[in-house]
């Protein structure tokens, strides 16, 4: 079994889907913060069978946690300080998300408009739909995963 | 600075208060004959649609503004590949407010974002046609002395037809309104409008024959089959003969429904039925000039 070292100080994001670590890396843009990140696929787990792990070295503040709570709102996330968990936070569905997806309804003015960002609002928690704020487009969260 | 870009911007209370001033514009013309006096309205539609434009000119001018603008993309610096930002930031230093038709949904709400003067969608692609809903509620109070209490048929294009969306979501405010879609399978009503009617227990039904719902009807309200809405002539030469109101289906229906469209109409209601008194459709076009008259003056905060 590989073994991995504790962080002293960061979070580690625990209870990824196996094999989406990369989409997580890439959305939370850890490529540009300067700090040591490990990614860990297909780790054993109770709950999941099989999961996925990251482990980041920095200031917690600078991680988004909307755009994480959009991308998989089961994914626990441990604050780390003094190489201990010191809090477990609870992620809730964003209400409003900012070019993390994009709308791709033709006839929206998305389109075509330079420089619109493309804004998605909740509109129903319980099933975790978005719908554009232009064109109301429906975006299921659940949907990224399949 | 307040805009319209959907009819759930304003309460149901504001609309009672748009109403009422639409109904006493329709009483005493002359007394708002010079409310916009020095005012003018900017109407920008990035597609062509005579009517909404005509009434919209119509309104500014009966209070005694000036309408300046543009009536279709070609015209417009839009061609030269100009944003709806920059539009409105132009227009915004001509005019005193704006009504917005474009073929993008959502652009109205992009100028509104970036508009110093108040802004009116005035239909955005297949999405939203508040004006058009205002007009609709306006002729059933109206007409019918009240919003709320009725059977309403929607016949038609329901899963293009923006003004059927639009109506469907201003009428579930009031209470007791039990909603009857009537329309082909391809054209039915988006899932998103039947989610929104369940979760708050409103009663609908879908059914494929007009003259099987007839005798139940309140209100019938025709949409025509839009053929800008297609992707290809097949489908909508298949289609848009589907449902045609005539004497025969309005012998079944009770003696006080009323009979609304959007217009233009191009033959789902059958020329026989404009004498018939309960063919609301050109009141209703009437009763579009004095909205826009009182939505204007609301935006623009005119007291008269």
């Amino acid at each position: 079994m590989l073994n991995v070292g504790k962080i002293e100080e960061g979070f580690v994001l625990d209870h990824i889907k196996a094999g989406k670590s990369l989409e997580i890396y890439e959305h939370l843009q850890l490529d540009k913060l300067d700090c040591t990140v490990a990614i860990i696929k297909n780790a054993r787990s109770n709950k999941m069978d099989k999961k996925d792990i990251l482990k980041v070295e920095c200031d917690i503040d600078m991680l988004d946690l909307d755009v994480l709570a959009f991308i998989d709102h089961n994914i626990t996330v441990n604050v780390i300080k003094n190489g201990e968990i010191v809090e477990k936070k609870v992620l809730t569905l964003p209400r409003q998300i900012k070019n993390v997806i994009r709308c791709h309804n033709p006839r929206c003015i998305t389109s075509i408009e330079q420089e619109l960002p493309h804004i998605f609002c909740l509109a129903d928690a319980k099933t975790e739909v978005y719908r554009c704020k232009y064109c109301e487009e429906k975006y299921m969260s659940s949907a990224k995963w399949t | 600075m307040r805009h319209l870009m959907s009819p759930l911007d304003f309460t149901a209370n504001e609309l009672d208060r748009l109403f009422d001033l639409a109904n006493d514009i329709e009483r005493y013309p002359d007394k708002y004959a010079h409310a916009c006096d020095g005012r003018i309205l900017a109407t920008c539609f990035y597609e062509p649609s005579t009517r909404t434009r005509l009434s919209f000119e119509s309104a500014m001018t009966r209070l005694g503004g000036r309408v300046i603008g543009f009536s279709d993309a070609a015209s417009s610096s839009a061609s030269k590949g100009e944003s709806v930002s920059d539009t409105i930031r132009i227009i915004s230093c001509y005019a005193d407010i704006c009504a917005m038709r474009h073929p993008k949904e959502g652009a109205p709400m992009v100028a509104a974002e970036k508009s110093d003067i108040p802004v009116i969608n005035a239909g955005d692609g297949g999405h939203q046609h508040p004006t058009q809903t205002l007009t609709d509620l306006l002729t059933i109070r109206s007409l019918k002395g009240s919003l709320g209490g009725f059977t309403i048929g929607l016949c038609g294009d329901l899963k293009f037809g923006r003004t059927v969306h639009s109506l469907i979501n201003a009428l579930v405010r009031y209470d007791d309104i039990r909603f009857v879609f009537i329309s082909p399978e391809e054209l039915r009503v988006p899932d998103y409008i039947t989610e929104m009617l369940k979760a708050n227990g409103i009663p609908y039904e879908e059914v494929i024959r007009l003259e099987n719902v007839m005798p139940r009807l309140d209100l019938l309200y025709m949409t025509r089959v839009q053929k800008e809405r297609f992707f290809n002539e097949e489908d909508y030469v298949r289609l848009k003969d589907f449902y045609i109101l005539n004497s025969d289906k309005m012998a079944l229906a009770k003696k006080d429904m009323l009979v609304l469209h959007p217009l233009p109409r191009v033959n789902e209601i059958s020329v026989e039925v404009d004498s018939d008194p309960r063919a609301a459709y050109f009141r209703q076009a009437k009763y579009g000039v004095y909205v826009r008259m009182a939505l204007i003056l609301t935006l623009l905060e005119i007291q008269v």
